[in-house]
């Protein structure tokens, strides 16, 4: 996007001087990192409020497209409690069928229909969180992942390959397969970290672009009969073999599987990774002022890299939940658009592994619940996508106005609107 | 429709608030409410609860989940059935969807798409009391699930065989949104058909855009980019193509453009258009529409549907043919006049042909018979 973001890699990537440009980029990157830094880390409160106001949007357009709503607004004046009922009405139904959906079926004949929803933001949330921690991980070393998604894909590929295809012993075959899928994210994450570290490539935009080569290449392979079910030409793959998959953790009547708990240990190995090891405090003092981690003699190329990988990896794992957890076939959409909730979990638990966590159930729990909101009241599953983005919009919104508005009262910076502009896309 | 009502509402909503804060001066109407309106319902149809599952592309994709969606709106206003629907998202959504669906209580769930097919197969094998039923998919081997399924290749047949005859610069031309079987069985159909006209007539038609051979040719990618359909139609046109049938869903309306502006400057190129009757569904541009392969997906909903509420379901497929109606090659409209009786009657007999089995039509897409 603009000079700033292409600057660190320019001049930190393996020259050993000092580079002429050092005060230009001083002040550039003072400004933009403390806004990378308001989004990525405000506080709890933000998040809380963001959340609550996206809800009461929601509650908004939930009652004026309710029919109920309309038809009693036209006599408003000479009876407003219709009106106000029917408001009552439409909100309360969705926001209870959301509830019932997502957490516990109070109305439930059996205790496991009550917990049913429960299980399945849980399973909903496995790749939210693997993938946001990728993206949040990414974001803490000061770059801006964009590409959870196409590492997501090259995940669920490969370890979708090694599914259908391999015949390994059971418990062998689902380590290889997972492992597959680890590799195939951090090969495409490593691209980017690689192609940032030599050459000072933007990650947004090579990102973005692996994106698009990752969803035409599966569409590509799913077009060869190596990964078709025989005797069909659909663009879809066998299912993975059994021995493959995530067992399940309560039985055939719940999806969950134990990909989620293998979710709680990557957040539990990301939290350790960025707080207490060596090269988590290198990548944090990369993301903090890669000019001052330079000079101490971190070397910022490395942190690039090695951040690239961890994230494309965990995005692989997000791929696995996907392809040996729920799916179990390889389709075009296999990925969803986890890829891209995951920003928007990254950014809501402020790239914290424990509030991307908390996020990543939070989206899972609005996506289940989703469901039922559309299927007992009738609302589109579009409102849960609209409440999602404003709960970014109200996060990034604050630090963008006030950085914004900065610009007006101190020296104009062509920067700040490139960051912007990068956030937007993200959002 | 309420569905539908509610998405356009949406976007209205904000700047519609100051619009009904205008009209809120209204008298109030009375406050017994009406009863419910259901015409000659059989019975048992009030009890009745039909259910929708889309595949990702939505209600509103103008092909198969919409038409599907509609035949089932059908069932509701002429039954009198209650009904449930539940659009998907993504791949993900699949799975909750019909999970939903199912302890929402329908007694039958249709889902749309191929894509859609392991779900709808473990749902149905985990609710053996609950019908279901899956468009454009016959992967499916169970006692309560019903695949309906279509031989477009037998109307897109018809359509290359009129193309060929109507043709005036010996080239046609088709290209498709992604090379799945439900989009190639209408291009084999439309190239086995242009085929079948040189051979009778000892022409030489070309065909740009599919190779029936090497089951490849000309995709735009994907079934939303209107602008790569526009580009793909002119390019045909610029290699000489004068009937061109697109099988790409919306991305047809970008051979629309095209068409109207390739006419304008003088060029004569036709359309040949999927799914409905493009002249009855197309806003603009339906005077260049010379027929359309027609697949009558919200009947043949509205059929199963209809046969479940009277208890008469089976799992045999229904198989849409030139036979029962379920595929057609539409009305000319405004070209009628200009597709002559020989022609026509050729059609016909050709129609006749296909039905008796007196000619074959046959793609690796066609719906294998069990």
């Amino acid at each position: 996007m603009s000079n700033t973001a292409d600057m660190p890699p320019a001049e930190h990537s393996q020259t050993p001087v000092i580079p002429p440009v050092a005060p230009t980029s001083q002040h550039h990157d003072e400004p933009e990192k403390s806004l990378i830094t308001k989004i990525m880390t405000g506080n709890g409160l933000v998040s809380v409020l963001a959340i609550f106001l996206s809800l009461v949007v929601g509650a908004i357009l939930i009652a004026f497209t309710d029919e109920r709503v309309t038809s009693t607004a036209s006599y408003f004046f000479s009876r407003p409690a219709d009106m106000l009922t029917a408001i009552w009405d439409s909100v309360s139904e969705a926001y209870i069928a959301l509830f019932q959906s997502s957490i516990i079926n109070t109305s439930a004949a059996s205790f496991s229909d009550a917990i049913y929803p429960l299980t399945e933001t849980l399973t909903i949330a496995t790749p939210l969180i693997f993938a946001g921690l990728g993206v949040a991980l990414a974001f803490r070393v000061g770059l801006f992942n964009i590409g959870a998604q196409g590492q997501i894909i090259l995940g669920a590929t490969l370890a979708g390959w090694v599914g259908f295809t391999l015949d390994l012993p059971v418990g062998i075959h689902l380590i290889v397969a997972v492992l597959a899928g680890i590799i195939g994210g951090a090969i495409w994450g490593g691209i980017a970290g690689f192609l940032k570290a030599r050459r000072g490539a933007h990650e947004v935009i090579v990102t973005i672009m692996l994106n698009y080569i990752a969803v035409y290449l599966l569409l590509y392979m799913l077009s060869t009969p190596a990964f078709q079910r025989p005797g069909s030409n659909n663009p879809l793959s066998e299912p993975v073999a059994e021995s493959a998959a995530y067992p399940l953790m309560f039985g055939d009547s719940f999806r969950l599987h134990w990909g989620f708990v293998l979710a709680l240990g990557a957040v539990a190995f990301t939290w350790w990774l960025l707080n207490r090891s060596t090269t988590g405090f290198e990548m944090r003092a990369v993301g903090a002022n890669p000019v001052a981690a330079k000079t101490a003699g971190i070397n910022v190329g490395r942190a690039y890299l090695l951040s690239m990988v961890i994230a494309g990896a965990l995005a692989g794992l997000a791929g696995t939940a996907q392809i040996l957890g729920t799916e179990r076939s390889l389709s075009g959409g296999i990925a969803a658009s986890f890829g891209f909730d995951a920003i928007t979990v990254a950014l809501l638990g402020r790239s914290n592994p424990i509030g991307t966590l908390f996020a990543g159930l939070l989206f899972g729990a609005l996506r289940a619940g989703g469901v039922g909101m559309q299927a007992n009241t009738g609302i589109p599953i579009d409102i849960v996508l609209v409440v999602q983005s404003f709960i970014v919009l109200f996060i990034a919104a604050p630090p963008l106005v006030r950085s914004i508005f900065r610009i007006g009262t101190s020296k104009p910076k062509n920067k700040k609107t490139a960051t912007k502009a990068a956030t937007g896309g993200a959002a | 429709m309420r569905n539908i009502k509610r998405k356009t509402g949406m976007a209205a909503a904000m700047l519609g608030i100051s619009a009904l804060v205008l009209t809120a001066c209204g008298a109030a109407p009375e406050a017994t409410p009406s009863g419910s309106a259901s015409g000659s319902a059989p019975a048992g149809a009030s009890d009745f609860t039909g259910c929708i599952v889309s595949d990702s592309g939505g209600f509103d994709d103008r092909s198969f989940n919409q038409s599907s969606y509609e035949g089932l709106m059908a069932a509701k206003k002429d039954l009198g059935i209650n009904v449930k629907q539940a659009e998907s998202k993504a791949a993900t959504d699949f799975a909750p969807n019909l999970n939903a669906m199912v302890k929402g209580g329908c007694n039958l769930t249709v889902t749309v798409g191929f894509l859609l097919s392991d779900d709808t197969k473990k749902a149905a094998a985990a609710n053996p009391d609950k019908h279901f039923a899956i468009v454009d998919d016959n992967a499916i081997d169970a006692k309560n699930v019903k695949p309906i399924i279509y031989d477009t290749a037998q109307a897109a047949f018809l359509a290359g065989y009129l193309a060929a005859g109507m043709t005036e610069t010996g080239k046609v031309a088709t290209y498709g949104g992604m090379n799945i079987p439900t989009v190639s069985i209408f291009m084999d159909g439309y190239a086995d058909g242009v085929a079948y006209y040189n051979e009778k007539k000892s022409k030489d038609v070309k065909v740009l855009g599919w190779d029936v051979a090497k089951q490849s040719g000309t995709f735009t990618g994907d079934f939303d980019n209107q602008g790569k359909g526009k580009n793909t139609t002119v390019t045909f046109a610029n290699e000489g193509a004068d009937v061109i049938m697109p099988v790409a869903g919306p991305v047809g309306l970008g051979t629309m453009d095209a068409v109207k502006e390739l006419n304008a400057s003088g060029k004569n190129v036709k359309v040949i258009w999927v799914d409905a009757d493009g002249f009855e569904s197309l806003a603009s541009g339906n005077q260049f529409v010379l027929s359309s392969v027609v697949k009558e997906m919200g009947q043949s909903v509205e059929d199963v549907v209809r046969s479940d509420v009277e208890g008469k379901f089976d799992s045999t497929p229904y198989v849409g043919t030139l036979e029962n109606g379920g595929v057609a090659l539409a009305p000319f409209h405004d070209f009628d006049s200009k597709v002559s009786d020989e022609l026509k009657g050729e059609l016909d007999a050709l129609e006749a042909d296909i039905i008796s089995g007196a000619v074959k039509v046959e793609s690796p897409s066609s719906p294998k018979t069990k």
